[in-house]
């Protein structure tokens, strides 16, 4: 799979969005590359998230996590490059499709798109795969609610875009 | 972060045996041992009669948004599809775990920094597909924070 993070300028803010959530410092979330049309982030396998423990295969709900993460993520870029202002848009709601499990031992990769921008609801897609995008785990479709730029806390803009130029965590 | 290092896992962990013995028990915290992703988000459940209250304790690796904060919603999102799951092993005595085939979930209001409770209701149960609904509130069941229906494949 080729991955190329330096060809697309966003990749560092969404790294810094993601590092600033708990939940996917703790999962090992690593966004792999970021522009205005998309966002690509891996999700590291692990003991501790699986579901099934006859098979190994991880939880739905890490999926649900991972997407969720990425079609979030797409709306700030898409936000960002747009309207060169920092937002916060809470998921609407989200819909997953499980195409089929994911093989144990090996990294989850979600592609997200964020395909429409309105006044106040931004629509996404996304598709969970492994080794191929062909070869899909999951589909899913997800809207987020536009909130004004006021929401963001200036301590969590100053996080994301100011003038640290590495993330603070890996 | 574990690494890779694997497991030559439980592949002959049997399903409706743990079932069978958190029933008698009436211990479900020992079916949701068997499932390290609920010990990951620190889920519970406790079991009034028919009813199951599912549990979603208040943690700092839950979290999502840090300014409210608010959970991350795909952890609410995961809470929610591993009660479905429990709910549906109990209630079939379920020789396998029911395999998740789609998930739809609608969020009302931010979930925030506090203990999570979601039940659920098992809308029609087929042979092949089961169809659960699950709804989620926090301190007033109801005030949802979210809303979530899914479909199983059962074995």
């Amino acid at each position: 799979m080729k991955i190329n993070s330096d060809f697309f300028p966003l990749t560092e803010v969404a790294t810094r969005f993601v590092n600033q959530l708990a939940q996917c410092r703790r999962l090992g979330l690593s966004v792999k590359e970021a522009s205005e049309h998309h966002v690509l982030i891996e999700l590291p396998y692990s003991q501790d998230i699986i579901g099934y423990p006859d098979t190994n295969v991880i939880h739905g709900g890490v999926i649900t996590t991972l997407i969720d993460t990425a079609c979030g993520t797409a709306v700030v870029c898409a936000i960002l490059k747009k309207y060169q202002s920092l937002e916060l848009s809470p998921t609407l709601d989200l819909r997953v499709d499980y195409m089929k499990p994911a093989e144990p031992h090996k990294p989850v990769y979600a592609f997200a798109e964020c395909y429409r921008l309105s006044s106040s609801v931004a629509f996404t897609r996304a598709i969970a795969y492994q080794e191929s995008i062909d070869e899909p785990i999951a589909h899913a479709v997800g809207s987020f609610m536009r909130i004004s730029p006021e929401m963001v806390g200036e301590e969590f803009r100053q996080a994301l875009m100011g003038n640290l130029p590495e993330s603070q965590h890996d | 972060m574990t690494e890779h290092t694997t497991p030559e896992a439980s592949s002959e962990l049997d399903v409706q045996d743990v079932v069978k013995r958190a029933i008698e028990l009436n211990d479900y915290s020992y079916l949701l041992e068997k499932v390290p992703y609920s010990q990951f988000i620190g889920m519970s459940v406790a079991r009034f009669g028919d009813e199951m209250v599912f549990r979603l304790p208040a943690k700092d690796d839950n979290i999502g948004n840090p300014i409210l904060p608010a959970i991350h919603g795909g952890v609410i999102a995961g809470f929610m599809e591993m009660s479905a799951i429990v709910q549906l092993m109990v209630f079939m005595q379920a020789k396998k775990v029911p395999k998740i085939v789609d998930f739809s979930i609608d969020y009302l209001r931010a979930g925030l920094h506090q203990d999570s409770f979601a039940e659920c209701k098992i809308t029609r149960q087929g042979r092949r597909v089961a169809n659960v609904s699950i709804n989620c509130w926090q301190t007033n069941r109801k005030q949802l924070i979210a809303t979530a229906r899914a479909h199983f494949l059962l074995d």
